[in-house]
């Protein structure tokens, strides 16, 4: 045994093949990991220069905030309402996900005995995996309209009732439009969330935890002083990264939205989101200039996805907590 | 003389009523009487871990305003042991727990028995530091306070005071009482750890190889608190350091895989051991 080691040990190095082994290795891992650096440039690239035309004539400024997107007959294109539905949506997708989450997170993490604990986390990935056009059939199929006969119609007969001023504010009940999709984006993201609550909660050090306990803390005291405010960077960040999805989201929100370009939206009735507008319209953008503003819109909600990052990166550098110190 | 005496009458009372007598047993049981009273007291305790038997049937007291030190070689469930006294022990999941823990003369085990008031009575001090990173050195002083509803500012800013002098911290911080515990060093963060477990006024405190984490001043400035603590508290800490026992414990007790070995004043134990083990421990054979 020992004699063959030595054997082993003592024989000629293959230089040549190890020397290449590593230069090539090295080589490979180096052009792969630029082409990352490269393929964001170019991107950013591509939609800069495509959107070009747009942002000439009606100026970066200008075409944010413009109001009216007429792509039939004026040929005038502002990105106000898409960045407005876009933003509603989404927040308001985040403040309905954001407690359930963190709540689904703690109780995961903290009180589901091992075996539920397993069998939510896995179902949580599962949902997360969920294609979103099949969450937008069923949302077109089942939610919409259950909306419309439970919520919308019943809301909307009373306000024309009692308080028919509000009417705009409410908007026509058909199903699809802000609200609707606003809540499937909230359940969309809670999986995220809940993942990045429960990795969060999971990096907790169990000394914290017991330097409550040895206190004389209950049990949600001890998530309340040592658990929630260490994984208080996870949680944030986490949230944060699921409200990027939430701007990004596409497929099920253009189906659910109602695909309304006009401003003003209402309450209940059809809206637009940015991803919403360029799916619907980059098939038929036939002038230049409409084709431009949709990738105008591509870039504002690329800068929009790189700021959010940036946001999170952020939250995770000031709030996470290194060696029982708070950075 | 009067001890002798005495003695002979425990020897006596303990051969009329055929309790297995050891001198050991003789010595403790005298100097029950001698000096101080018996604050906890462990009866047939039988901790395991499954079916791993980490502490088997031990037995012992621990006494007021007395150091008491846990020493064995590692894996020998003297932390078991500690963790047990405070029901940090319930925590673990695989554990189980058979005999008693009587703290002034009540089982704290008792089903009736909240160990969330038990873990106020009894304090813990663990082996690395444990400040809470995002709350102030104040907070972190008064964490246990506020859990009880306590919000009085004026009484708060007292206690805080208070527990941080008799850790012996209070000079060190009383300028940055709002900085975060975090940015102490770590002998400054495990005595903020004592401060914090002494303000909610324990009766008991346990360490858990409270400087095995620290340099060699931050350890001697622990080991000066320690000796000053006694005097107001029960003390019983879990020690890989010997000399570290030799030097701050009055009780020492010797574990071996699960038993407890020996038993009795520090000094005895270091200078006379009864049990060759515990000899061959102390003299470094094994451990």
């Amino acid at each position: 045994m020992k004699d063959t080691t030595k054997e082993i040990l003592e024989r000629p190095l293959h230089g040549v093949y190890r020397w290449w082994g590593d230069k090539l290795f090295l080589t490979i891992s180096v052009i792969l990991g630029l082409s990352i650096i490269a393929l964001a440039f170019a991107m950013a690239w591509v939609l800069f220069k495509e959107s070009s035309l747009a942002l000439n004539e009606f100026g970066v400024v200008g075409f944010l905030k413009g109001r009216v997107w007429d792509p039939g007959v004026n040929f005038v294109f502002g990105a106000l309402p898409f960045l407005f539905g876009t933003m509603v949506t989404s927040v308001g997708a985040l403040a309905i996900a954001f407690f359930p989450a963190i709540a689904i997170g703690i109780f995961v993490g903290e009180y589901a005995p091992k075996w539920l604990g397993a069998i939510i986390e896995n179902l949580i990935h599962l949902i997360a995996a969920i294609p979103s056009v099949v969450v937008g059939i069923w949302g077109i199929f089942v939610f919409a309209p259950w909306m419309r006969e439970k919520v919308y119609m019943p809301v909307f007969m009373w306000a024309a009732d009692h308080a028919p001023s509000l009417l705009p504010i409410v908007g026509t009940p058909i199903g699809y439009g802000m609200t609707t999709a606003t809540i499937i984006l909230a359940l969309m993201i809670i999986p995220y969330t809940t993942a990045l609550t429960r990795d969060a909660i999971r990096q907790v050090p169990k000394e914290q935890r017991e330097a409550a306990y040895a206190l004389g803390a209950t049990k949600w005291e001890v998530i309340r002083m040592a658990v929630l405010p260490y994984a208080r960077g996870g949680i944030l960040s986490g949230a944060i990264l699921s409200f990027g999805r939430a701007i990004g989201e596409t497929m099920a929100v253009a189906m659910l939205i109602g695909n309304k370009n006009t401003f003003p939206f209402s309450i209940f009735g059809p809206a637009a989101t940015m991803p919403s507008v360029i799916i619907n319209e980059f098939r038929e953008a036939v002038g230049n200039l409409h084709l431009s503003s949709l990738m105008a819109i591509g870039l504002a909600l690329f800068v929009i996805s790189l700021i959010v990052n940036l946001i999170a990166a952020f939250i995770i550098r000031k709030y996470s907590i290194t060696g029982g110190q708070a950075v | 003389m009067e001890l002798l005496t005495l003695r002979k009458k425990v020897k006596s009372d303990n051969n009329t009523s055929s309790v297995m007598t050891t001198t050991n047993e003789i010595e403790t049981t005298v100097e029950k009487k001698e000096t101080s009273r018996v604050r906890m007291e462990a009866r047939n305790l039988t901790i395991k871990y499954g079916t791993n038997v980490a502490v088997r049937n031990l037995s012992m007291p621990i006494y007021n305003e007395k150091v008491t030190a846990l020493v064995g070689p590692s894996g020998c469930g003297k932390t078991t042991f500690l963790r047990s006294l405070n029901r940090m022990h319930d925590l673990t999941k695989s554990a189980s727990i058979t005999g008693e823990v009587l703290l002034d003369g009540n089982d704290i085990y008792d089903p009736k028995v909240n160990p969330v008031t038990i873990r106020r009575k009894i304090g813990m001090v663990f082996q690395k530091p444990t400040p809470f990173p995002t709350m102030s050195i104040y907070d972190n002083v008064v964490a246990g306070l506020k859990l009880v509803g306590i919000r009085d500012r004026k009484l708060l800013n007292e206690v805080c005071e208070i527990a941080l002098t008799q850790a012996a911290l209070f000079d060190e911080v009383k300028d940055r009482l709002n900085a975060p515990g975090g940015s102490l060093s770590g002998g400054q963060q495990q005595r903020l750890s004592i401060a914090r477990a002494l303000a909610i006024k324990p009766e008991v405190i346990l360490m858990d190889e409270p400087t095995s984490s620290l340099d060699p001043k931050s350890t001697m400035k622990i080991e000066d608190l320690i000796v000053e603590l006694k005097k107001k508290y029960s003390i019983v800490i879990v020690t890989h350091n010997l000399a570290q026992a030799a030097r701050i414990s009055d009780y020492s007790a010797f574990m071996y895989l699960g038993d407890l070995v020996e038993y009795g004043k520090t000094k005895k134990i270091f200078q006379n051991p009864e049990d060759k083990r515990t000899e061959e421990y102390l003299t470094g054979k094994f451990g």
